[in-house]
């Protein structure tokens, strides 16, 4: 059973290499970019579903926890990580593995900095609910934001330029990849059920021994914290980070994403990702109307599902054979 | 030494006396009514036992353990299992899950191991599983497993209240009002399920009841409240002829 996983696991690191060697080869740089920021907006939408969607605490405040996960973790490549690859390569032997030794450590430096603001944030969520959380958290977004703003070590006002560029398709995607997972599990677990059970009925969940409050804050610094990395693989990927990318429209674009992939469906938030990062590109032939065209496919999902794509339902293989399967019921 | 004992209880609401020194005790293995007229305090007292309310005043003991200050959850994890009268499921979740949830407390999956998904995992979910079909079993619920928890018609949504109840292993059960909006054969069902489960297991349940034959056929004692009061206690035969719930319910008798 371990062994078996452990294979897997090999393979599909082996098939992620791969992928990593000849996609930018073969694909034009612009369609390249469009494929990064999926695998970015996918691990967003995916961890802030596990705060609004699955445990139904509105936060508008995602942009900020990207940003501090954004800054922080190329505040240390920038100014520690660089001068170390040389070190480290002497005793890893390759720059390659240096430089990614330096960068995950960064992200996760970055991720647990931006666990450390939910948990901060997550604090007055023990209080508010529904719109006057939504408002605290946009707060939030906006004071990181500002405090980012006046730092000059990071640039201010200017921007963060000159971060190395170690973000590769490579990382996008096994941070994408773990990102789902651990969320997935965690979902199907009987963290999962608390959760979903705080989302349901607060009063009902107290009083079958789930503590509320714990399970809020819970969810608010594991989703902090992969929106933590998500800032961090953004920011190595631009190698440019300016405040005005973590402004609470950004918050906005996420939630959109949840929002119309259904509230408490990982699939959902992964296709809502993809669509909503390809759309406005694609709306470009549009031109000058491109926004309105794109706000306008908002209205029209949301009239005609207002559950989302996927409503509460995970999207499966398993689905498919079920659907066959109950055609042939019927059938019969 | 009771199970559970209040003491010269109080809950104020501003200027509203909801239940007002109140004294009253439980002895393990009991199933005990309590009733009253509408507004009597009856869910406030519920309210107050499992702690979604703070006393005012008074104390409230569960073994040895004083409640008073306690977050519902914590009262939960000492063994007091509740319903509610307004139906408070878990609606979007399915009938099973409804009741794995409540297991929480037994739980040991911890969030690594619930992560990488090993092998103990694999075994909690399963004897997780296991333990909520087997309630479901006796609640006539396990081949409604799948289903979502608002689809259930009402009565057995009520039953799935009581399951999901079980599942934290309650020592103490707290029923409100178990057979509200049921016809007479669900609640003639219902009141013999609520007595062999108590049978079962162990359970001491107080019950909040206004269907008269429930509370006098079942339970063994019965308290009376009124404008959160006690006015009388003792077994259904006394409280039948009790003038002073008579009163409280018909009002008084011109002469």
């Amino acid at each position: 059973m371990q062994f078996k996983k452990i294979i897997f696991i090999i393979l599909v690191l082996g098939f992620l290499l791969l992928v990593n060697y000849y996609v930018p080869r073969r694909m034009n740089p612009y369609l390249f970019q469009i494929l990064i920021l999926i695998g970015i907006n996918i691990i967003l939408a995916v961890s802030l579903n596990l705060i609004n969607g699955f445990t139904g605490q509105f936060s508008i405040g995602h942009a900020g926890f990207m940003a501090i996960g954004g800054y922080t973790s190329a505040f240390f490549t920038f100014y520690f990580g660089r001068n170390l690859v040389p070190s480290l390569t002497s005793i890893l032997l390759f720059p390659w593995l240096a430089k990614s030794v330096i960068f995950v450590s960064a992200l996760i430096l970055g991720g647990t900095l931006a666990a450390l603001a939910g948990l901060i944030v997550g604090i007055p969520s023990l209080r508010l609910k529904g719109d006057y959380l939504a408002i605290a958290t946009l707060g939030f977004g906006e004071i990181i934001r500002v405090l980012i703003l006046n730092i000059d070590a990071v640039g201010g006002a200017r921007g963060f330029a000159d971060i190395p560029g170690y973000t590769n398709l490579f990382w996008v995607l096994f941070f994408m990849l773990v990102t789902v997972v651990v969320i997935r599990n965690l979902i199907n677990s009987t963290h999962g059920r608390a959760f979903l059970s705080v989302r349901e009925d607060e009063v009902a969940a107290e009083a079958m021994g789930i503590n509320t409050t714990y399970y809020k804050v819970y969810a608010f610094v594991i989703g902090a914290f992969f929106a933590g990395i998500a800032g961090g693989l953004f920011g190595h990927y631009l190698m440019y980070l300016h405040t005005n990318s973590f402004t609470f429209m950004r918050s906005i674009e996420i939630i959109i994403m949840v929002v119309l992939g259904g509230m408490g469906s990982i699939t959902g938030s992964i296709l809502a990702a993809i669509i909503f990062t390809i759309l406005p590109e694609f709306l470009r032939v549009v031109k000058d109307y491109r926004m309105v065209m794109y706000s306008l496919i908002l209205i029209i999902l949301m009239l005609t599902r207002p559950q989302g794509i996927f409503g509460l339902k995970e999207f499966s293989l398993l689905t498919i054979r079920n659907i066959f399967v109950r055609k042939e019921q019927v059938a019969k | 030494m009771s199970l559970l004992e209040i003491k010269s209880c109080s809950m104020h609401f501003g200027g509203l006396k909801a239940v007002e020194g109140l004294d009253m005790s439980l002895e393990k293995g009991e199933l005990v009514g309590l009733i009253g007229p509408n507004g009597a305090g009856k869910t406030t007292l519920f309210n107050l036992i499992t702690g979604v309310y703070y006393p005012t005043a008074g104390e409230i003991i569960f073994q040895d353990k004083k409640l008073n200050g306690k977050k519902p959850y914590q009262i939960t994890s000492y063994g007091i299992g509740r319903t509610f009268q307004n139906i408070r499921l878990f609606q979007n979740l399915s009938v099973l899950d409804n009741v794995k949830t409540a297991c929480h407390l037994h739980s040991k999956e911890g969030m690594f191991s619930s992560v990488l998904r090993s092998k103990r995992f694999e075994e909690e979910e399963n004897e997780l599983a296991g333990r909520s079909m087997n309630l479901l079993k006796i609640f006539g619920l396990d081949l409604l497993k799948e289903e979502k928890a608002s689809n259930l018609p009402y009565g057995q949504q009520r039953r799935l209240e009581i399951a999901r109840a079980m599942a934290t292993e309650p020592k103490l059960l707290l029923l409100d009002e178990p057979t509200a909006g049921m016809n007479p054969h669900e609640t003639q069902d219902l009141t013999n399920l609520i007595r062999e489960v108590k049978r079962n297991f162990e359970l001491t349940i107080l019950l909040i009841e206004h269907d008269m034959r429930v509370v006098m056929g079942c339970c063994e004692r019965i308290v009376v409240l009124d404008y959160g009061v006690k006015i009388a206690e003792g077994p259904p035969e006394k409280i039948k002829k009790d003038p002073k719930v008579i009163e409280a319910y018909l009002g008084e008798e011109m002469t």
